[in-house]
This record gives C-alpha cells, sequence and structure tokens, in this order.
C-alpha cells in the first residue's frame, strides 16, 4: 500500500499535518453549517468561499488542479441550470427569458453549497494520506470490520483495475471494438469475468491470510489519539462556519 | 449520479445518515454471517470489483456510454447484506477519498443507491427466479425496477426535506423518467453479466445456492 490515492498531494502544511479524525469530523460539520446557512445571504456564502481559499493555499494546492477537481460537479450544475425554468412561483424577466424568483435562488443555493462542500471534501482528500484516512476513521469508532473492508478495497482498487485494463487490451488486440449497443454482451461477459477473478482472489487473499496466522483482526497502524490542541485548530473551522451561518439567519 | 451537498436540508441529511447508518449495522452483521471470517477479504474484494465494473463503458450511441451501478448485481451475486455492505463501502470510498459525492448526503447516497436498491432488487429477483423466470431474466428486471424503486426513494428524502421549490409531481416525473431509461440499461447489463457469470461459475452466485434444495447432513 503505496499511501498514494486519486487525489492525495503530500506536503506538510497545517492541514496535512491535523490528525486524519480531526479533519474528517471538521470537515463534516463546516459542510452541515454551509448547508444550514440562508440562501438569501449571499456575503456569507462569499465569507465560505473565501475561508475555503486561504485553506487552498496554505495547504499548497494549486488552484489550477483544484478547479480541475471541481469539475466533477458540472454534470450536477446542468440539473441547476434547469431549475429557475421549472421551478414555480413568481416569474421574472432575465434577458426576456420569464425565470422563476424562488427557482433561481434555489439554483444558487445549489451550486454555492455544492461548490463549498465540494472544495472540503477535495481539500480532505488532498492532505490525508490513504493510511491516516483509514485510522482515523477508527478512531472515530467506526466498526472495525467496516475499515477492513475499506482498506482491502482500497488496496486491491489498483490490482483490478490492471486486471480491468489488461482485459480491454486482450479484446482489442483481437479486433474488438465497443461501438454501440450490439457489443454489450462482450463487456459484460467481461464484467462477468472480472466477478469470477476478483472473488477468487478474495478466497486466495484470505488463505493467505490463514497461512500468515489471521484470526479476525488485523495489525492496524498504531492510531494513537489527537492532542486536544488539534482538535481545537480543526474544530475552529466548523465553529466559525457554524458562527456565520447563525448570524446570517438572525 | 451521486447527490451534492446542499440537495436536502441539515435535519434531513442528519436523518438519512441515521438510516444508513443503522442499515450498515445491520449488514456487517448479518455480512459475517454469511461469510464469517472471509468477511473482510471477500467483501472487500466484492467492493473493488463494484467500484470497477462502474468504470466499464458500455457505449449506448453516438459516442455516448453508460455504466452499470451494481447494487442489485452484488446482491444477486453475494447476497443482499455483503451486496449492500460493499456498495456502501464503495459509496464511503468514494466521498472520503475521491471528493465524489457530498460528506453531508453520504448518508443520502448510501441510503437510496445502496440500501433501497437492494431491499428492493434482492427479494424481487428471488421472487421471479422462484417463479420459474431464468436466473438471468430475473436479475436483469429486479436490477432495472431497483434503479427506479431507488429514484422514487430520493423522492421521498427531497419531498421531506428538499431545497429547492420544484413541485413534487415534477421532480417524481422526472426522476422516474431518467431513471426508467437507465433502468433499462441496468437491467440488461446485469442480465447479460449474471448470464456470462452463470455461464463459467453457477456456485458463485448466491442467489442460485439460496434457493438450491439445502444438502442432507449425514
Amino acid at each position: 500500500m503505496s499511501g498514494h490515492h486519486g487525489l492525495y498531494r503530500p506536503g506538510s502544511s497545517v492541514l496535512h499535518r491535523l490528525p486524519a479524525q480531526v479533519k474528517l469530523v471538521a470537515a463534516l460539520l463546516a459542510v452541515l453549517a454551509v448547508v444550514a446557512a440562508p440562501r438569501h445571504q449571499i456575503w456569507v456564502f462569499g465569507c465560505f468561499a473565501a475561508v475555503v481559499g486561504v485553506l487552498v493555499a496554505t495547504a499548497g494546492i494549486p488552484p489550477r488542479l483544484m478547479a480541475r477537481r471541481l469539475l466533477i460537479e458540472v454534470p450536477f450544475l446542468g440539473f441547476a441550470l434547469l431549475l429557475p425554468f421549472v421551478a414555480q412561483g413568481e416569474r421574472t424577466e432575465v434577458l426576456g427569458l420569464p425565470l422563476s424568483i424562488e427557482g433561481l435562488w434555489s439554483a444558487w443555493e445549489l451550486i454555492a453549497t455544492a461548490t463549498v462542500g465540494l472544495s472540503l471534501s477535495v481539500l480532505l482528500a488532498s492532505t490525508t494520506s490513504l493510511p491516516e484516512i483509514l485510522n482515523g476513521l477508527q478512531r472515530l469508532r467506526l466498526p472495525a470490520l467496516l475499515v477492513q473492508i475499506m482498506s482491502f478495497m482500497v488496496r486491491y482498487t489498483d490490482v483490478v483495475a490492471g486486471e480491468l485494463r489488461r482485459m480491454r487490451i486482450a479484446r482489442e488486440s483481437r479486433g474488438f471494438e465497443a461501438r454501440d449497443i450490439r457489443q454489450w454482451p462482450i463487456v459484460a461477459r467481461g464484467a462477468g469475468t472480472l466477478f469470477v477473478r476478483c472473488f477468487e482472489r478474495g478466497e486466495r487473499v484470505h488463505l493467505a491470510m490463514l497461512a500468515r496466522g489471521y484470526e479476525g483482526r488485523m495489525p492496524m497502524g498504531d492510531a494513537s489519539g489527537a492532542p486536544w490542541s488539534a482538535w481545537a485548530t480543526g474544530l475552529s473551522l466548523p465553529v466559525l462556519f457554524g458562527l456565520l451561518a447563525l448570524t446570517a439567519r438572525a | 449520479m451521486h447527490a451534492p451537498d446542499g440537495f436536502v436540508n441539515a435535519p434531513t441529511s442528519i436523518a438519512a445518515g441515521v438510516v444508513a447508518a443503522a442499515g450498515i449495522a445491520v449488514c456487517l452483521r448479518k455480512a459475517r454471517e454469511e461469510l464469517d471470517d472471509r468477511t473482510a477479504p471477500l467483501a472487500g474484494l466484492v467492493a473493488v470489483y463494484v467500484f470497477a465494473a462502474q468504470m466499464l463503458n458500455f457505449p449506448v450511441a453516438g459516442g455516448t456510454s453508460g455504466h452499470l451501478l451494481g447494487g442489485t448485481l452484488a446482491a444477486v451475486l453475494v447476497g443482499p447484506f455483503t451486496g449492500a455492505l460493499c456498495v456502501s463501502v464503495v459509496l464511503l470510498v468514494q466521498a472520503v477519498l475521491f471528493a465524489d459525492g457530498g460528506l453531508t448526503a453520504l448518508g443520502l447516497n448510501i441510503s437510496t443507491m445502496a440500501l433501497a436498491t437492494v431491499l428492493i432488487g434482492y427479494p424481487l429477483a428471488r421472487f421471479l427466479l422462484r417463479v420459474r423466470i431464468p436466473l438471468a431474466v430475473s436479475s436483469g428486471i429486479a436490477a432495472g425496477v431497483s434503479v427506479v424503486g431507488a429514484s422514487l426513494t430520493f423522492v421521498l428524502f427531497y419531498a421531506l426535506g428538499g431545497t429547492t421549490e420544484v413541485a413534487l409531481g415534477t421532480v417524481t416525473a422526472a426522476m422516474v423518467g431518467v431513471h426508467a431509461l437507465i433502468g433499462i440499461g441496468e437491467g440488461l447489463i446485469t442480465a447479460l453479466t449474471v448470464g456470462a457469470i452463470a455461464a463459467t461459475r453457477p456456485d458463485l452466485i448466491h442467489l442460485n445456492r439460496s434457493l438450491a434444495p439445502t444438502p442432507v447432513e449425514v
């Protein structure tokens, strides 16, 4: 397990050094505060965005990279842009188009909360390595079995993706090209084969673990508790966001 | 598609989180009964499988393509509890490691895409198989229906705490309409995949085993 996964970028900033369990809790609570903030107070979302911007800079994530990672929400933006057309209520004219005022507010709220929430998720994933996240989830009392399943999943993702790639190359080197629905049976056969291989690998892994003395628990890394100072640093973010949301509501 | 943050309000997000946590707790206990101490490696590898199968592109036409969601497929292959558990783990990993799906929407996503899908798909597949419809066809129909059913569960959460002012009827019609199409694709892919596995390793398919007469103990 290399500890490098999809979004992780090694670094030594304050955000990288905070224990994972602190970051997980802080991110979750902060996003909850964002979700709870009233939509009509645009300034409060400006404040959220500014704080997130400072955090991104602190973590040393290049803005372009951040922007690319935000692209995951594009299909969802399409949905949000439809809202002013289909929502009910009073209408207003924008460039000659009758748009629902409530729909416009809804679209704004969806885009704003989803973007701030996604940015925080990306920050979390970019500054926390895989073993740290698993240790953090265990410290947060997530059932050990669930953490074990997650660790197996993450550990074998590259192996299985490689298997998938070799099967695709094998198909293509025999002249196969997936053009439309008529090729589905062949692709599905690949999916079936992949299942058999994954299941059999699972059985082999289990036997190998038994051979090494597995008795139902995994030796997880030393998941030491976080000092109160780390909790204080980390939780300052949701406290700040919560205060902002409360002020905006008042 | 994974729901992002802010689709439903904070209380509904938390309520969905509680539903998801309770569901996962039940699945963990039952999966351990299904798999014993093989649970961690096998469920882990099945979760990888679901994750990888979602990366397989099924071309539709004109350069567009769809992919598997895999809830009912997983339940048919490894059993309902392990299946729901594996899909939940996939959603959890996608949210925490890949920022796919909002952190506060995780409960909502697990409740609809993992729990509701399996809760609808597995009993239906079992019923269809029992009335002598072939395994692959049963799984395919159940998978298609479960996608539409899961979208209705989403509408239910939306009715409880949606943040937008779109009429419930419009949302329901749009969700069911889109997911009927997705469901047809999901059903076809599931049927073909189950058929392919049944042709080589029928013994691996949980639904096959669960209906077979139990061997007499000697």
